[in-house]
């Protein structure tokens, strides 16, 4: 007979306010199998959690049901008090009489009728619950951090410095990330390169460290401890190991006017390139499809076109046959850091979002965004850090500032804030004036988000110390009017339409996840809001992990973020893993389905229907190792729990351990029974 | 009330004038029927129509601003048709609104039946006249190319003005962006004339402010009409009654002295000239500013345009006939006698 111990909780007063706790204490004294009920404030208090542990040992428990909130929230918790005072931890189960109740309702006589309902299939269930054994996984102590922006440069090192091996990917050219493309950062104004480069060679450099650039995940298998990664190397043309970065090839290569990526179209190019002159690794790759030589290729001519920088070369490092090749990695740990992009400024735009008509969709060529205007103020870059329009290379005498372009504005598509463009518009304002004295900088912004450490000092400094005029309210209109920029806006504290006459306009365009983020969530397993930005397992108790085991995130790629918060949570993720690296041994629930191999008869149907590819099938001998049969096995590593299987095996031989069907029509006949 | 209620489907659509349409704004009502039998668009009058509500009934109150717009609605849908264009930007504005907001509350939509006294589906889609066309875009260039007569419009700069209400808010825009869009210009290209690249399109005229603050009407529509001129159009077409009697009214006050006014006229209008109907039938002498300079212009240039086409034709007509007179010479005379 089982002995089961009824603990309802008023979470102060979240459950209390909805429904009678006592109450339902009450009701289910007599329930048949239950030794024991009680209510307390909050069960999950060190006093609430005695509370279960000396009832097990005082009545002699074989159950505990939690009447309480989600299992998301506090499951573990209960289990392991259970533990402590003796009982298996898997006897112990959540009533979810909040999330699914009290919150839910306002009527309290019928809350608390369901809340008694839903506690009662919970001890029907318990009443057939097993004692279970955790599963034991062994662990791969090395760790695969996808993206080396300064997010992935910081996790890398950090675990690299724990002593444990890192893949660090990165599907551009060089490492560095938009950083790299920064000229100074806020709010202290220090020189972006020159704090980043000095890590990227760090990363670049580190015994423990294995860098793959110019390089993609192509697919991960696996469980926590134990993935498999498959990385496509693309074709870089360029040898790794014989290059030695003279820079010979860039030279003499004829094809010199395409769009750099890195000066975002502000300058070109060559079709073989470096991006950036502090690039790690200094080893150049082919852009093929903008290369004289391929193009030749691809429109069928008999003789190669071009082939200036294979005979320029003195390391015989460039092969024009090169195909991308593929490395497969064995991993415990995957860090997510993949960054984001800008939303663009110009016509086109993915789905969902509609872009700036009304801001001529970035074609008026002195509109620019503000990862341009980064370009402009920075020491290498296009102008070596003069302020120069693109339209004319005229000096800008006034220049606008436009806070908020498609962030916060749920008629464009997205509705949150992108968190760095009040600090980064202030940085552009103050830099604009530190190098042109005599201009005027005038900024758009709603409202100034600048909570951090000496942040809105700093904005504050931008208003106060180098005169930019900040204006509260939108632009409505931007055009071009001859030589000038138009810019119609509204200052929303006067009451008043504002008509400027700009020279320069630049749009602080919302932050969005890089555009095959989805893609990239899909391949790792990870859910993604949205927007496309990666969800972290708690917002605010597991802000690094995600719902994968294993799986973590940071910086950027799970919600715009600037460098500080970046890089706090990429040495958060690396704590992560470090701590998971740290047991020889993971020890996972075993919410896994396990097959009946006396009634399986191997049909395979669970294995199709399997999200996970959790199931294989295995050969059964008889004694004398003749295959008799197949049945289907499950991975206990792999499986998610999540029970496909269970619905779709038609010999009813695969279950959940820890919902199998007599617990599951246990729940379903105490709704019927009891009235 | 009207669950076993289903009209007889109709072909055609069902056509809203409003008030603008019988009045001030008769030409667009006159151009949309001239040009619709040519196009085979089979547009029919709803039968007792009433007030569309625009400004005064949603100022009032809510309901009555949805209300109002559905009683049309209902009309049209009881007469089978599932489609309703109302081509006054206002009536579009209030029809489209209500539709939009009967279709996202059901509990409205339920009530709606017994606040109108018939049954009502809210079944019908609300278009308005650049959207008709710009639909219509294929049967105009056929149409047009069908009329065997020099096309006048070939080659005219025309500035596309859309005011405010056919394409806001964002949810009635059918499809349009809001901040730039471009059905009107789609349909000034159709008609083989060209739509300038200009930034006033959904600038405001003012509305009705033309008679409180006529001096406000005159300043707003003073830019539109300039950044016109200013982009070289040689006319601004509008899809808006209010558009046009303030652009064409009070054009006289915003356009400086010696300047030559710039015709306003109606999208239909624009339809009719390139499928060779006349003035006249189009109602474009009922315009303030004059059109038919416009008109003489362009029938001049079209002529001129068709001269030099039978110029070149007869030029090349001519030297085909040399060669072929060449050609039919030598042999004969290379032949031995």
């Amino acid at each position: 007979m089982s002995r089961v111990g009824v603990f309802v909780c008023h979470c102060g007063e979240n459950i209390a306010r909805t429904v009678d706790v006592a109450k339902v204490a009450e009701a289910l004294k007599d329930h048949p199998g239950v030794a024991f009920t009680t209510d307390y404030k909050y069960m999950c208090s060190d006093p609430g959690q005695a509370l279960v542990r000396k009832a097990i040992e005082e009545h002699n428990l074989t159950g505990v049901v939690v009447a309480a909130c989600s299992p998301h929230m506090h499951e573990k918790t209960f289990r392991n008090a259970s533990d402590k005072a003796g009982l298996n931890k898997y006897m112990c189960e959540m009533a979810n009489i909040r999330e699914h109740c009290s919150w839910i309702h306002e009527n309290r006589d019928e809350a608390t009728a369901k809340a008694m309902d839903i506690t009662r299939t919970i001890i029907e269930k318990v009443k057939h619950n097993k004692p279970l054994d955790p599963i034991r996984i062994p662990i791969t102590k090395k760790a695969l951090v996808i993206g080396a922006g300064i997010a992935g440069i910081q996790a890398a090192l950090d675990i690299a410095d724990g002593g444990h091996k890192v893949i660090l990917i990165e599907k551009e050219a060089s490492i560095g990330g938009h950083m790299s493309q920064l000229s100074e950062t806020f709010p202290t104004l220090d020189c972006s390169q020159c704090i980043l480069t000095p890590r990227m060679v760090e990363a670049y450099q580190h015994p423990n460290i294995e860098l793959h650039t110019w390089s993609e995940v192509e697919s991960i298998d696996g469980y926590i401890g134990n993935f498999t990664a498959k990385i496509r190397k693309k074709a870089r043309t360029v040898d790794e190991d014989l290059c030695n970065g003279c820079g010979d090839c860039l030279a003499v290569c004829p094809a010199k006017r395409i769009s750099s990526e890195f000066e975002v179209g502000l300058g070109n190019r060559t079709a073989i390139y470096v991006p950036f002159p502090q690039a790690v690794p200094n080893i150049p790759v082919l852009d093929r499809p903008n290369c004289t030589l391929f193009k030749g290729r691809a429109k069928g001519l008999a003789k190669d076109a071009c082939g200036k920088c294979k005979e320029a070369c003195l390391k015989g490092a460039i092969d024009f046959d090169a195909e991308d090749t593929f490395v497969e990695e064995q991993v415990g740990a995957v860090v997510v850091a993949t960054g984001f992009q800008l939303y663009s400024i110009g016509r086109e735009q993915p789905q969902g979002l509609k872009g700036y008509g009304e801001y001529g969709y970035g074609e008026v060529p002195d509109v620019i965004d503000g990862l341009q205007f980064e370009r402009l103020a920075s020491a290498s870059g296009p102008t070596a850090g003069a302020i120069r329009r693109p339209s004319d290379g005229k000096e800008p005498k006034t220049v606008v500032f436009v806070h908020c372009v498609g962030s916060r504005d749920p008629e464009k598509g997205i509705k949150y804030c992108s968190k760095i463009c009040c600090m980064y518009s202030a940085k552009h304002a103050m830099l604009y004036k530190h190098k042109v004295h005599d201009g005027r900088a005038v900024a758009f912004y709603m409202d100034i988000r600048a909570a951090g450490k000496g942040y809105d000092e700093f904005s504050r400094r931008a208003i106060e110390e180098d005169h930019a005029e900040y204006i509260r309210g939108r632009v409505s209109r931007i055009f071009r009017e001859g030589d000038v920029v138009k810019v119609w806006g509204f200052d929303t504290l006067s009451g008043e339409q504002v008509v400027i006459d700009a020279d320069m306009v630049v749009l602080a365009t919302a932050v969005r996840p890089q555009p095959d983020a989805k893609k990239l969530a899909q391949v790792i397993g990870c859910s993604f809001d949205e927007h496309g930005f990666i969800n972290e397992a708690h917002p605010k108790l597991r802000p690094v992990e995600t719902n994968t085991a294993g799986v973590f995130v940071a910086g950027a790629c799970q919600a715009p973020r600037d460098i500080p918060d970046s890089v706090a949570m990429a040495s958060a993720a690396a704590a992560k893993v470090m701590g998971l690296f740290s047991a020889e041994e993971l020890e996972r629930d075993p919410a896994v389905a396990i097959v009946n191999e006396a009634t399986c008869i191997g049909c395979m149907n669970c294995a199709r229907a399997c999200p996970y590819n959790a199931i294989e099938q295995r050969e059964i001998c008889t004694v004398d190792g003749h295959v008799c049969g197949h049945t289907a096995w499950v991975n206990p590593g792999v499986c998610q729990g999540c029970g496909t299987c269970q619905a779709v095996c038609l010999s009813k031989s695969v279950e959940l351990q820890t919902f199998t069907d007599e617990q599951v029509y246990s729940e379903i006949n105490a709704l019927c029974l009891w009235e | 009330m009207n669950a076993q209620y289903t009209a007889t489907p109709r072909e055609g659509i069902a056509y809203y004038p409003g008030c603008s349409l019988h009045g001030t704004s008769r030409e667009f009502d006159e151009s949309l029927r001239a040009i619709a039998p040519v196009l085979g668009l089979r547009i029919k009058e709803i039968d007792d129509w009433s007030c569309c509500g625009a400004s005064s009934g949603h100022m009032t109150d809510h309901l009555l601003g949805v209300a109002l717009p559905a009683r049309n609605l209902a009309l049209a849908e009881a007469e089978g048709f599932d489609r309703v264009v109302a081509p006054c930007a206002a009536c579009y504005n209030r029809l489209a609104i209500s539709q939009h907001e009967i279709a996202a509350d059901p509990g409205l939509a339920e009530r709606m039946p017994d606040i109108l006294g018939r049954p009502f589906r809210n079944s019908v889609e609300v278009v308005n006249a650049n959207q008709l066309l710009r639909d219509a875009a294929d049967a105009i260039k056929e149409k047009t190319a069908a009329t065997g007569k020099p096309n006048p419009l070939v080659g005219v700069k025309l500035a596309a003005y859309y005011g405010c209400l056919l394409v806001r808010p964002a949810a009635v825009a059918a499809g349009e962006d809001s901040e730039n869009p471009s059905s009107i210009d789609d349909v000034i290209r159709a008609c083989g004339a060209e739509a300038v690249d200009w930034n006033m399109k959904v600038e405001c005229c003012g509305a009705s402010l033309s008679f409180s603050r006529t001096a406000s009407v005159v300043r707003l529509g003073r830019a539109i009409v300039s950044d016109a001129r200013a982009h070289g159009a040689e006319a601004i077409v509008v899809a808006c009654p209010l558009c046009h009697s303030n652009l064409d009214l009070r054009q006289k006050a915003m356009t400086a002295r010696g300047q030559e006014p710039l015709p306003v006229i109606f999208i239909t209008q624009l339809v009719g000239l390139a499928l060779g109907l006349p003035a006249g039938q189009l109602g474009l002498d009922r315009h303030f500013v004059p059109t038919a300079p416009l008109l003489a212009r362009l029938s001049e240039r079209a002529l001129a345009r068709e001269a030099d086409e039978a110029r070149k034709k007869a030029e090349a007509a001519a030297k085909a006939a040399a060669r072929a007179e060449k050609v039919a010479a030598a042999p004969r005379g290379g032949e031995p006698e």
